[in-house]
């Protein structure tokens, strides 16, 4: 009996995190296609004649609006847009007369590698160099080595990604001549653009994950872990990494978004025909239904990676349900 | 105010921010005032060269020179950033401060929206705007300023909650204050600092930001020029004249870093204490004092003991000397309680004993040996195995000496997976073996769960467990008790002394309660500065004391027949402090039998068999009892 309170006490926290976290998820889902439908109508003048330019016939103007339901009362047009949403209709781009879901399917992958592999690189680095430097300059050791690695961190999370991009592309294209510095067709054209996108998130996830170390290894748990006399490795990986992982995921989510919005000057740096280059591109020529569309895919990828940062931590840490709850 | 910006200035990293700071800020007023003519002129003759001695970084399409455009633009960069940064300070500050003004649902529904929109990238927010207020240097300043709008709603939003609840606004507010009165005269007043120094980062990032909307092509447009627009026009041409990238490039960069790096060093200097500036006492070599010569430990069967340490010391930077010459020895199944009060270095010789002095403390003996194992040595596997097996501790708090990220039976389990090699399901096996051996009811299911689904008194009986997953000749435990209820209290202690009867473990057991340590332990060590003052059997506390402080410590417990009429008896003073401790008797101050000679010559530890006392005076009868302040310590 005593067995089936306990696991309902396990259960029910889990229910509610759930539910808070999945209707925060719907909540921000709602807000950003608002924002994506109503882009086009905060626009001053009329959109569909700045697009086409001011010489272009007032019929052509008119036709092109009715095409694409903009005379309609707003409330319709709202309404259609959410439909198209939900069958995967988002409209046709007005420079190339695709459909836009066709656009941003080919352009998508690039990115998300892109994105995905810097994320990667960025953790592959950050932890292990976080938890060296942490164990390193824990309490009354290595005082020069945390003021070197602080100070070099703080100033290489600075430098933005499209500068890093463009000192990569001097040094490792125009000097020396061993990357490809555009697009995506070698797997070696990967390791620039990636590079970029993840020296600055690798830094600023090294100090946060050397802080959280250098914090956890003052506390009373990793000092029972010493009275068991573990060994070192154990310690630091075994009890004080994943107490230590709590804060780094949560600002790893963070940059992990940021770093689906850094992509866009990145891409521009190198060619990358990711979704990135698109946009800019759509801005120039006032192609609206590309924007609205790359803006929505852009917000949910930023919710999908906040939504799962959030599960993943309160797995890690089961103290988080309860205090989500 | 002035000393902490001085201090800023003092930091490395903070002089050399605001020197940078100074520089691009003079380069933003004179730049186009020196070289903005110069900056226009057209070279058709000479376009697109790469660097020479007329012109350091080259020209670009119209042969005009790039180092002094990168210059020029020094102004129109600064000048947006800061102008986007002011948009998005006072938008800020009124999403952020409108929750206080205007009621409370309307307030919390304009903070969810922030939250939210706090969630994007501030990238994604300044596209969006820029596609609604288009493409060009208005459209991107509002972009940005907006863009960057939620984050200091959310600051403000902090600040102001912080603020509000002190004692200050709740009185104005009791006095009948208005609201937006309070709002300007009180909070945001006190919030001002932490918004400008975020504002200073703040308008390095928009300069970055901007830098990287007109890289885009979407910020500023031709003819005019910052320093983003120059890269966009240098990138293209990077392998014909990379200086026409680097240069604009390096300039967003200085001023980037610039911004940034003073907002972070003010932030640093103005924020916590003395921080990162205090001097932090340098290690120094203790001077060893030759204590053994009077300190003679008695003499016993060497196979029989379990713990030998022999003046023992403990020193921090200061130097501090917290012990200082502890000798002792614990016999197979025998219990040891050492008391004193808080600072008398009785946690310390226990944390030295287990080899968990931190790493800023210093351990010296002259022997130090846990069933003959020198515990100073090297770590090595077969070392770790030894003390891991025949030594537990049992912490003082057992809310915060699990692991809260783990659960319990698996960190009983390591024990067993790490010293004996036993495998994981064996050793979780054992864990709830042990479990129940402490009597922790449905172990099997208790075992699955984590720290924080225990009381404190099932944590506590849970580490004893982790005590006993190994065979420990040799139980520590610092204050077990302290921190627990007093029901659970006397639980505990049944089961130290059920585990030790049962297997014949040696218990150390330190408290300052000497009540509790003279019902559970056979010998009791009383500790005064660092040093033991009295070793004698359990069953003489009561009569047989003979330290001045033993017997004001066992006067201070009430029992049956104290008179409840007076004021419980206490030891006047304070314990010495000891970064500065006397050159005679450290007790002197507060004992009623102290002299001269008490004051100049410290007592050494007399070795009388069974009975060590270390006073000039020891057995003399007291003077009247006192009562001044408080004897038995706070947990």
């Amino acid at each position: 009996m005593t067995a089936s309170i306990a696991a309902v006490g396990q259960a029910r926290p889990w229910v509610r995190f759930g539910t808070r976290r999945l209707g925060r998820l719907l909540v921000s889902l709602w807000v950003l296609v608002t924002a994506s439908f109503a882009m086009i109508h905060l626009i001053p003048g009329d959109p569909v004649r700045g697009a086409l330019g001011p010489t272009a016939p007032a019929e052509l103007v008119e036709a092109r609006r009715a095409a694409l339901g903009l005379n309609d009362p707003i409330l319709t047009q709202y309404v259609h847009y959410l439909e198209g949403l939900v069958t995967g209709d988002l409209g046709t781009s007005l420079s190339s007369r695709l459909p836009v879901s066709d656009i941003v399917a080919q352009r998508l992958p690039a990115t998300l590698a892109l994105a995905g592999l810097a994320f990667l690189a960025a953790v592959v680095v950050a932890i292990p160099l976080g938890v060296a430097m942490g164990v390193l300059t824990r309490r009354g050791h290595g005082r020069r080595t945390e003021l070197g690695f602080t100070t070099t961190s703080i100033v290489v999370a600075t430098v933005p990604d499209f500068l890093v991009g463009v000192a990569l592309v001097y040094v490792f294209g125009v000097r020396l001549g061993w990357l490809p510095v555009a697009g995506n067709d070698t797997p070696q054209a990967y390791v620039l653009p990636v590079l970029a996108l993840a020296i600055g998130p690798a830094a600023i996830l090294a100090r946060i994950v050397r802080v959280e170390m250098v914090r956890v290894l003052e506390a009373d748990f990793v000092r029972t872990a010493r009275a068991k006399r573990l060994p070192a490795r154990t310690i630091y990986l075994g009890h004080a990494l994943p107490n230590a992982a709590t804060a780094a995921l949560t600002l790893g989510g963070l940059l992990l978004g940021g770093l689906v919005a850094g992509t866009v000057l990145v891409e521009n740096v190198f060619a990358w025909p990711g979704l990135g280059s698109t946009i800019v591109q759509s801005i120039l020529n006032k192609d609206y239904p590309v924007v609205q569309a790359i803006v929505l895919v852009y917000g949910v990828g930023v919710l999908v990676v906040n939504t799962v940062v959030d599960v993943t931590l309160a797995r890690l840490d089961p103290r988080s349900l309860i205090r989500e709850g | 105010m002035n000393r902490r910006w001085s201090r800023v200035l003092r930091t490395p990293l903070g002089l050399a921010s605001a020197g940078l700071m100074v520089l691009v800020l003079g380069l933003a007023v004179l730049g186009p005032v020196l070289w903005g003519a110069a900056a226009e002129a057209v070279d058709t003759d000479n376009i697109l060269a790469g660097p020479s001695s007329a012109h350091w970084a080259g020209t670009d399409n119209l042969g005009r020179d790039i180092l002094l455009r990168v210059l020029v633009a020094a102004r129109l960069s600064i000048v947006l950033a800061l102008l986007a940064v002011v948009i998005a300070v006072v938008a800020g500050l009124l999403l952020g401060s409108a929750p206080f003004l205007v009621g409370k649902r309307f307030g919390r529904l304009l903070s969810a929206t922030v939250n939210i929109a706090v969630a994007f990238p501030g990238l994604l927010l300044a596209l969006f705007f820029a596609v609604v207020f288009g493409v060009g240097a208005t459209g991107a300043v509002l972009a940005i300023g907006l863009a960057g709008a939620p984050a200091f709603a959310r600051l403000t939003q902090t600040l102001v909650a912080g603020i509000a609840a002190r004692d200050y606004v709740a009185a104005a507010r009791v006095a009948g204050v208005g609201r937006v009165r309070i709002l300007f005269r009180h909070v945001l007043p006190n919030a001002a600092e932490p918004l400008v120094v975020n504002a200073t980062i703040g308008a390095g990032a928009a300069l970055l930001s901007f830098a990287g909307l007109s890289f885009l092509g979407l910020g500023v447009q031709s003819p005019a020029y910052d320093w983003g627009r120059l890269l966009h026009d240098g990138i293209g041409a990077i392998y014909v004249n990379p200086a026409a990238a680097i240069a604009p490039g390096t300039a967003v960069l200085v001023a980037g870093l610039a911004f940034n790096l003073f907002g972070e060093s003010v932030a640093k200097g103005l924020g916590v204490g003395a921080g990162p500036l205090a001097v932090l006492p340098a290690r120094t070599e203790s001077v060893r004092r030759p204590e053994t010569a009077v300190e003679e430990v008695r003499s016993v069967p060497s196979s029989d003991v379990v713990l030998d340490v022999r003046d023992l010391e403990v020193t921090f930077p200061g130097p501090v000397r917290p012990v200082r010459g502890v000798t002792f020895a614990v016999r197979r199944g025998e219990a040891l309680g050492i008391v004193g009060e808080s600072g008398s270095g009785k946690s310390l010789t226990a944390l030295a004993v287990t080899g968990l002095v931190g790493d800023d403390g210093r351990v010296d003996a002259a022997r130090l040996e846990l069933l003959g194992h020198d515990l100073r040595a090297a770590d090595t596997p077969v070392r770790r195995r030894t003390l891991g097996t025949s030594l537990a501790m049992v912490f003082q708090d057992p809310m915060t000496s699990f692991n809260p990220a783990r659960r319990i039976g698996g960190q009983l389990a390591e024990v067993a997976i790490h010293h004996q090699g036993t495998a994981r399901r064996a050793a979780i096996a054992r864990a709830v073996d042990r479990l129940a051996a402490v009597r922790i009811p449905d172990a099997g299911t208790r075992a699955r769960q984590y720290p924080h689904e225990f009381s404190g008194g099932m944590r506590q009986r849970a580490m004893i467990g982790m005590g006993l997953m190994g065979t420990p000749a040799l139980i520590v435990a610092d204050e077990p008790t302290t921190a627990l209820d007093v029901t659970v209290q006397q639980q505990v202690l049944d089961l130290l002394a059920a585990i030790r009867a049962a297997d014949g473990v040696a218990l150390m057991l330190i408290s300052h309660d000497v009540a509790v340590v003279g019902d559970v332990c056979d010998r009791v060590l009383v500790m005064y500065a660092g040093r033991i003052v009295e070793d004698l059997p359990a069953t003489d506390l009561a009569g047989a004391a003979r330290h001045p402080y033993t017997r004001a410590l066992v006067d201070a417990v009430p029992d049956m027949s104290t008179d409840l009429d007076e004021p419980l008896a206490t030891i006047p003073g304070r314990p010495v402090d000891p970064a500065h401790m006397p050159p005679g008797c450290a007790y002197a101050d507060r004992c009623p039998l102290a002299d001269a000679h008490c004051r100049a010559e410290d007592p050494p530890l007399t070795a009388d068999p069974g009975h060590r006392v270390a006073c000039w005076h020891a057995g003399e009868p007291l003077p009247t009892p006192r009562a001044a302040d408080e004897l038995v310590e706070s947990p």
